[in-house]
């Protein structure tokens, strides 16, 4: 066979195997984070579908598909048809290079290794803005476009002090490739956590901020703007909305996992690599929990309060980071 | 790979002719998304990664995100469909001469471009690491120079935005 057309057909494949673990995950996600919050406030949460609820995310499904999908009159059918398609589009993209773990002969698994791999997820995350924002306007009402409008200048805002901590640990590793840096960690026998916790810290907030999430969900601050950006959309196409948000909040934790938290490393990778898969995932779902235990226990901030706090505090003491990383870096002549 | 170029260079093609010719901005906007899109893949076929990222991150992700902030803001409620654009008066003299100039300049690349093909240095543009290398030791005057005007643009807006404040 032509080795393009295989080539072609194999990604395919591990893309489509890829895509469809992403979305069965992001409907445990919801219900996983349903349980959680229930039980930081005393409730019990989905019990009714299934044993333990385990069926309400087919339920949740079965009824977004069945509702009537809605077009305002005064819309732009063309603009508000693709926004929801270009928000889940980008968020699954970054799955394209992100190492789940390593094969026994130390290759990560993924479906593309590039050497510009952190790129690769900065750009999607910075293209990852225009589902929100087209969504908003096309919607041709109040509430939508002021939604659209914070969340983009909240985006733009926050993605500067997330680049400048990435940097920090690009530094340190010395490459902007994804499995290049996880494996510096487990050569150096440091997680990047702990030189770089100032950086970790940052990027905990500011991939809150990317994904929306509570204490920054303002573009969708239900006591001020209804629902924000997607107080139109109904049926299938919220539920787009609604992978495409919970979906980033996975793809932000797995970079946060190989970043600063080692990837697949863990105790007895060594003896059996195939372990490094659980691990990752292990880190993964508690970097979800911590998500999720925000939004229970964190009021939402003030719209003047976020943006001063990103631009006058975060993103200095990035700055601030970033220049000692790399003058201790300078001053040795090699990573940690 | 041939096939890929093909397909990018037609989308770029027609995504650019959308740009200008659609009647309501956003749909420019988009337009121009899909084009730096495709520029990006095309990047991507010359090996040049770190380019098509930079591309997709500066172009796509801030510079029309700040557009798309600015048009929507203005065109809200407006119907600019049915209205539609007034014409420019005087629009055939000049683009013939502009597109005429494009053309001259164009076909004198690509001449030195081919001519030097052989004998022309083979850099890994793609890496990250070259490609720092080059821009912080060849280029570094451009570099500079560029990093200069971004500063006086700076205190351009900062003067024009705070002129109450600041007295000099």
């Amino acid at each position: 066979m032509n080795p393009t057309l295989a080539l072609l057909i194999t990604t395919a494949i591990k893309a489509g195997v890829l895509i469809f673990i992403v979305v069965t995950s992001f409907a445990y996600l919801m219900l996983f984070e349903r349980k959680l919050l229930a039980w930081f406030q005393l409730r019990v949460g989905p019990i009714w579908c299934g044993p333990w609820g385990l069926l309400q995310p087919a339920a949740d499904a079965v009824k977004l598909v069945l509702k009537e999908d809605l077009t305002p009159a005064t819309a732009d059918p063309f603009i508000y048809k693709i926004a929801p398609a270009l928000a889940v589009l980008t968020a699954l993209m970054a799955y394209a290079i992100i190492p789940f773990g390593t094969f026994p002969d130390g290759t990560p698994i993924s479906i593309a290794n590039p050497n510009v791999g952190i790129l690769f997820l900065l750009a999607m995350s910075a293209v990852g803005v225009y589902g929100i924002a087209l969504g908003g306007w096309s919607s041709q009402s109040k509430w939508p476009l002021l939604g659209a409008v914070r969340s983009t200048a909240q985006l733009i805002s926050y993605e500067l002090a997330m680049g400048l901590s990435i940097v920090g640990v690009l530094i340190l590793a010395g490459t902007t490739d994804l499995h290049g840096i996880v494996s510096a960690q487990s050569a150096h026998h440091v997680w990047y956590v702990i030189p770089q916790i100032v950086a970790f810290v940052i990027y905990g907030i500011t991939a809150t901020a990317e994904t929306n999430r509570a204490p920054f969900d303002l573009p969708e601050a239900e006591t001020e703007l209804v629902a924000g950006f997607h107080t139109e959309y109904s049926s299938l196409r919220f539920g787009t909305f609604f992978v495409a948000e919970y979906v980033n909040m996975i793809t932000v934790s797995a970079i946060g996992t190989l970043l600063f938290l080692g990837g697949g490393d863990g105790p007895f990778v060594s003896v059996v690599p195939w372990l490094s898969i659980l691990w990752f995932l292990v880190k993964v779902a508690f970097l979800l929990f911590i998500f999720i235990w925000l939004r229970a226990t964190l009021p939402r901030l003030r719209y003047d309060r976020l943006m001063a706090f990103g631009w006058k505090v975060l993103l200095p003491v990035a700055a601030l980071n970033l220049l000692v990383t790399a003058a201790f870096v300078a001053l040795r002549g090699h990573g940690t | 790979m041939i096939a890929l170029f093909w397909i990018c260079a037609l989308v770029a093609i027609a995504s650019g002719i959308w740009t200008i010719s659609s009647r309501q901005p956003v749909h420019s906007v988009v337009g121009l998304i899909v084009n730096f899109a495709a520029l990006a893949v095309l990047f991507l076929t010359l090996n040049a990664d770190f380019l098509a990222m930079m591309q997709i991150i500066i172009y796509a992700g801030a510079i029309l995100v700040l557009f798309l902030f600015v048009i929507a803001l203005l065109t809200i409620g407006a119907q600019p469909i049915e209205q539609g654009p007034g014409r420019l008066a005087f629009q055939a003299a000049p683009s013939v001469v502009a597109g005429l100039a494009a053309l001259l300049v164009m076909s004198a690349g690509l001449r030195v471009a081919w001519s030097q093909s052989a004998s022309a240095p083979v850099l890994d543009l793609g890496s990250v690491a070259t490609f720092g290398q080059q821009l912080l030791t060849t280029h570094v005057f451009a570099f500079e120079v560029t990093a200069f005007i971004l500063l006086i643009a700076i205190v351009g807006v900062i003067l024009m935005a705070g002129r109450k404040e600041l007295r000099f």
